[in-house]
């Protein structure tokens, strides 16, 4: 093999290693990127987390959405977690307050943490929460019973055919979670 | 050249070195072709020996013979063994053997790379295979390893994640080689447009496992640091979200479907013409067809997911994109039907597995065209005719194609012809209870017997033991395969020529040299006309 050849093989091998690093590099940035489109396109009913601003809508009387609450614990953790009502009627553009109910059911102090979802998935947009208890960590004292309110309004931009809505709440328990456990 | 020829006298008697350090120093592509295939035919017999244990605890309806987890391990590492360990490295095996000897280059272009990315495997599968006896079994969250369910694996998953890095690195070393080879080493007046489709369909195979494998060594990295590290890539508590896992997964998972049948459709174009006696029809047509497949699989990986609950825009834009493979891949079938079109035809052992495997790959097609549709793909997902699917295009495709070559190349290999009449017996047990296998499960699926369980309905008993039964056949008709090889090995058989195949010298480089080739080949290039 002469030297022509070693070196041609060389420029040809350092395009194809960036190749393999962009790559992986790749991997790793679609994690913000699928966050982020999934935000813009509300797709995939991934639920902001932040509060939003208290505007002031037209209440649209005429038009009633039903708003179906739904509670659920993930693998089997210890607390009693229900909301006040099953389903509320709701009218869009009215603020309303929503109360859940939360019971450590251990001698434990316990972390918990409420991933909020809409279905459908489209209408995530429309149900805007000014107070949730899903915007932070939940800390729970030992046998601690505790009322959760959560506050929260639909934008009467909501499609006609909207009529039934699903606000779900999924607790996890991260009492042990290695990040959980340096802050604390 | 005089230099070229010099260094050629001083090496004249330069042979394999001798004893058992020959294996493991080679930088030789032949050596090291050999041991990839070799290494390939062992983790086949294991895979297959895990896919029997599968069908011997489904053979009756309730809990016979292995427990769930078990059989979950065995459904996982089935999977893992097939793809890293079956499949990838017997074409890379291939590709080694013959790459060099059809574009008329002495060696590839990395030898020592070469050697490090073959010894890289035998770690990573002894490493797979330790899992098995660790704490919590083996990985039994499926092949796919989708989170939170991968997560609960006990101590295995920091194991199989690190083999799944190190049988990655290796195959991204053997596809830079692969490349690089191509482009730099081939004989002057070998035009990319007169490679051998073998050739080229490894090239866009090699580009597709450079893009992809890093995607899924990252991903399988963010599993570990979620378990381990406290990250939240996958985990919903921490405002993570396990669908991106199967975003990532797939992104890798659907070019490498392609990864696995690519070559195949390398090794078909090759056979076919040979025994047809007529040149391949549509050359161009394939290397166009190779290529869309290849830019096409980077962009429907979400079929694999409809039913997370995509967006209506997603499932229609993944419905069409998947869709649009099947013309590419219809061109291809329709090129090999008319290369036979009034060809010559004989029925070696080499063809009737390519004539089969256009066949059944084409009904694997047709079924991958019907989950295609969104909206009836909710019935089909995560059935045994999704099992049927993949087994119709793995098995009878990419399979049966790597048996078409080996029968195709092992004269070539070895210098003796295999036993015609073995080859043929092992074809049609092979062939036949394939479809006793694979067939009763597309009923199965449509049913509603949902796959990767240990125990099932009563109702879909019969089927069951048809393809239990089936998938014995099919694994017992493989030892007559060894035996054929071993026999070729050990030199036994009728000496083979150098053209091996009536006319086969008008279809590759390959069919000039001797049977068996020198250790050493195209030393000097060969002229291209």
């Amino acid at each position: 093999m002469d030297n022509r050849e070693t070196n041609s093989n060389a420029r040809l091998i350092w395009p194809i290693a960036l190749i393999v690093i962009g790559m992986f590099g790749f991997g790793f940035a679609l994690v913000p990127l699928y966050n982020v489109f999934c935000e813009i396109t509300g797709l995939n009913g991934k639920v902001k987390t932040e509060s939003a601003a208290e505007t002031e809508y037209k209440v649209d009387e005429s038009r009633e959405v039903t708003l179906e609450l739904v509670t659920a614990l993930n693998q089997n953790m210890p607390l009693g977690f229900r909301a006040e009502a099953n389903k509320i009627k709701v009218h869009p553009g009215k603020y309303y307050t929503v109360k859940f109910f939360g019971e450590n059911l251990t001698g434990e102090k316990m972390v918990g943490r409420a991933v909020p979802s809409i279905a459908p998935g489209w209408a995530t947009q429309y149900l805007k929460k000014t107070e949730c208890f899903c915007f932070s960590e939940q800390t729970f004292e030992p046998h601690e019973r505790r009322e959760m309110p959560v506050r929260f309004v639909i934008d009467p931009a909501l499609p006609e055919n909207a009529v039934e809505m699903t606000l779900s709440y999924t607790f996890f328990d991260i009492t042990g979670h290695p990040a959980n456990s340096k802050k604390n | 050249m005089s230099a070229a020829a010099a260094t050629h006298d001083e090496h004249h008697d330069h042979g394999p070195a001798r004893g058992l350090m020959r294996w493991v120093f080679t930088t030789n592509h032949k050596d090291i072709g050999t041991l990839y295939l070799i290494t390939a035919l062992i983790m086949f017999m294991v895979g297959g020996a895990m896919a029997l244990v599968i069908r011997a605890e489904l053979f009756q309806p309730g809990l016979q013979l292995v427990d769930p987890m078990f059989f979950n391990s065995m459904a996982t590492l089935h999977a893992l063994i097939m793809i890293f360990g079956g499949v990838m490295p017997a074409f890379t095996g291939l590709a080694n053997w013959m790459i060099p000897i059809m574009i008329g280059a002495p060696d590839m272009a990395l030898p020592r790379l070469n050697n490090w990315s073959f010894w890289l495997l035998p770690f990573g599968f002894v490493l797979l295979a330790s899992t098995l006896f660790m704490e919590g079994g083996g990985p039994a969250a499926g092949w796919t390893m989708y989170p939170p369910l991968v997560l609960q694996t006990g101590a295995a998953l920091p194991f199989t994640i690190f083999s799944i890095h190190i049988l990655g690195i290796s195959s991204i070393l053997a596809s830079i080689n692969i490349i690089v080879t191509v482009f730099n080493m081939r004989a002057p007046g070998m035009s990319l447009m007169k490679l051998p489709l073998f050739v080229w369909t490894w090239i866009i195979t090699a580009f597709l496992m450079i893009a992809i494998m890093p995607v899924l060594a990252g991903t399988v990295t963010m599993l570990l640091t979620d378990k381990f590290f406290g990250t939240s890539f996958f985990n919903a508590a921490g405002g993570g979200d396990p669908v991106l896992y199967q975003h990532l997964f797939w992104f890798f998972g659907h070019p490498e479907v392609y990864v696995l049948i690519l070559p195949s459709f390398g090794v078909i174009s090759q056979v076919i013409p040979t025994f047809a006696r007529k040149p391949l029809f549509g050359y161009s047509s394939m290397v166009y067809a190779t290529a869309s497949i290849g830019f096409l699989s980077f962009i429907v990986w979400a079929h694999h997911q409809y039913t997370v609950g995509m967006p209506i825009e997603g499932e229609l834009f993944f419905t069409y994109a998947t869709m649009l493979i099947a013309v590419p891949t219809g061109v291809k079938v329709f090129n090999w039907v008319s290369t036979m079109w009034k060809g010559a035809m004989t029925f070696e052992t080499p063809m009737l597995f390519a004539i089969a495997f256009v066949v059944l790959f084409t009904m694997g097609g047709f079924t991958g065209l019907m989950m295609s549709i969104s909206p009836a793909d909710l019935q089909y997902h995560d059935t045994y005719f999704i099992v049927a699917h993949f087994h119709y295009v793995l098995v009878p495709g990419a399979v049966f194609a790597l048996f078409a070559a080996t029968y195709y190349w092992l004269p070539k290999w070895t210098g003796r012809m295999y036993d015609e009449r073995l080859g043929q017996l092992h074809f049609w047990l092979t062939a036949i209870s394939v479809n006793v296998t694979f067939f009763p499960q597309h009923f199965l699926g449509l049913a509603g017997m949902p796959r990767r369980i240990a125990d099932y309905a009563v109702q879909f008993a019969e089927f069951n033991a048809w393809s239990t039964v089936g998938a014995f056949v099919f694994g017992f008709a493989q030892l007559i395969f060894v035996y054929v090889i071993i026999k070729a090995i050990r030199g036994e058989g009728e000496k083979a020529n150098d053209e091996v195949w009536e006319g086969a010298r008008e279809h590759g480089l390959e069919w000039t040299l001797p049977s068996p080739p020198p250790y050493h080949t195209w030393e000097t290039a060969p002229e291209i006309h």
